[in-house]
């Protein structure tokens, strides 16, 4: 990589680290694991760096992140794709929080954390992507490798999971 | 419009991702089912609350900086490699056998290794291709115009066949890279669908066409002639795969009258 490379790197890449991190510690649920992960992903950007040919820098970086992620997943025997779609396993999980906790104040926020951890990685990512980073559907098709039409059921079926999990009157009110 | 067709559309309207006419086709059902505009609000506030209580999050310091550091450490061992190569003669062939090596090595890894983590590869950069603007890098569909474009920009010179007359008009190709070597990208069209063509030297004998499924993609991969290759479409399983004998057979062929 020259110096000019570098610097393009590093107006262009480096800008999106927190999305990196936000992405990263959602999938993996573990800040510590996020750390070495985006870390191990921005390795891989500098030595790809080469071969990408412009369009959405961060659509780019978030697809190294996610395949990243995903490797880490399977390296540490958290299998992916058997919990992606069990609706045995994932079909009725509800929060365990007494009612009355729930109420207090942060409640709310920590009620939504838990049903997002809760959901299986493939809806995870895609309202994670959407709500909490404002990704377009065209983005995320990009960064998941799935066509836009996917990008909009999968979202459909993971809002409906998290509203199974969180009762409306949880989130309804305001 | 029934309310089990809706049920996929109701997030990409409440984002305002439908076009025009499925929106209005969505607000007519909503117009009339108590039950979908429910749920269409109860989604609506679940979204909202997500967004007000789930932000974004922050790098820590210590992540930044490691990133930082570890990005201008790569750049300065990338400037040394550069630097070195013209000077001095023997270190330059050194190195040149070393690559040759490393390549052998690559090729004996693509063949031995994950061919899953080969075919993530494949599928993101099909995606890619057809998302930027970047199909190809020269468009034409000639194969006497496409062909001679790849030398001097490849170590290998890939065949390049059309396929017209099967139904398979050549677009163009492009280079690309995958597990971090070069390899060549010829572009086919098969009515409105695209098939990227990815093709590398490799040392397998030969392996017959066979189809994996990934990510609602379908691709078909083998070896035959001295070169590996993966097809990889949003067309049916079926035809991909006529299209990838119909390159196995054209590899072969190849190779026996170079």
């Amino acid at each position: 990589m020259d110096s000019t490379a570098l610097v393009r790197f590093e107006e262009t890449v480096l800008p999106h680290l927190d999305a990196a991190y936000t992405l990263a510690r959602h999938l993996l649920r573990n800040e510590h694991d996020a750390e070495d992960v985006v870390q191990d992903a921005y390795l891989r950007a500098v030595r790809h760096f080469g071969g990408y040919r412009g369009g959405n820098v961060r659509s780019w970086l978030l697809m190294i992140v996610r395949h990243t992620c995903y490797s880490w997943l399977r390296r540490h025997k958290v299998d992916a794709r058997s919990t992606e779609f069990d609706e045995t396993v994932h079909g009725d999980l509800r929060i365990a929080d007494d009612p009355e906790a729930q109420m207090l104040r942060g409640a709310l926020r920590e009620a939504l954390d838990q049903a997002i951890e809760a959901l299986p990685v493939a809806f995870r990512e895609v309202v994670i992507l959407r709500d909490v980073q404002g990704l377009s559907y065209g983005e995320i098709a990009e960064v998941v490798g799935i066509p836009v039409g996917t990008v909009m059921s999968r979202l459909s079926r993971a809002r409906e999971r998290l509203q199974r999990t969180l009762p409306v009157e949880d989130y309804g009110r305001n | 419009m029934s309310c089990e067709t809706l049920s996929d559309k109701l997030s990409g309207y409440l984002d305002g991702e439908l076009d025009e006419r499925a929106a209005a086709e969505v607000e007519a059902h909503l117009r009339q089912c108590v039950t979908c505009s429910a749920r269409l609000e109860q989604e609506r506030r679940l979204r909202a609350a997500v967004q007000a209580h789930v932000p974004p999050l922050r790098a820590p310091e210590r992540l930044r900086s490691n990133v930082r550091a570890m990005v201008r450490a790569q750049a300065k061992r990338a400037r040394r490699r550069q630097t070195w190569l013209p000077t001095w003669a023997a270190t330059a062939a050194a190195l040149i056998l070393g690559v040759a090596g490393g390549w052998q090595l690559a090729t004996w890894r693509a063949s031995q290794g994950d061919e899953s983590d080969l075919a993530a590869q494949v599928v993101a950069s099909h995606v890619r291709s057809l998302q930027g603007a970047h199909l190809t890098d020269i468009a034409s569909s000639e194969h006497h115009t496409v062909k001679p474009w790849f030398a001097g920009k490849l170590d290998f010179s890939p065949p390049v066949a059309d396929f017209t007359t099967e139904g398979f008009p050549l677009i163009g190709g492009r280079l690309d890279y995958l597990r971090e070597r070069q390899v060549a990208v010829l572009v086919y069209g098969r009515r409105q669908h695209v098939i990227n063509l990815f093709v590398w030297p490799s040392r397998d004998a030969g392996a017959a066409p066979s189809p994996v499924s990934r990510r609602g993609y379908h691709a078909v991969h083998g070896a035959a002639g001295g070169m590996a290759y993966w097809a990889i479409s949003d067309l049916n399983e079926a035809e991909l795969s006529q299209f990838a004998h119909l390159v196995a057979a054209d590899l072969s062929h190849s190779t026996a009258q170079p």
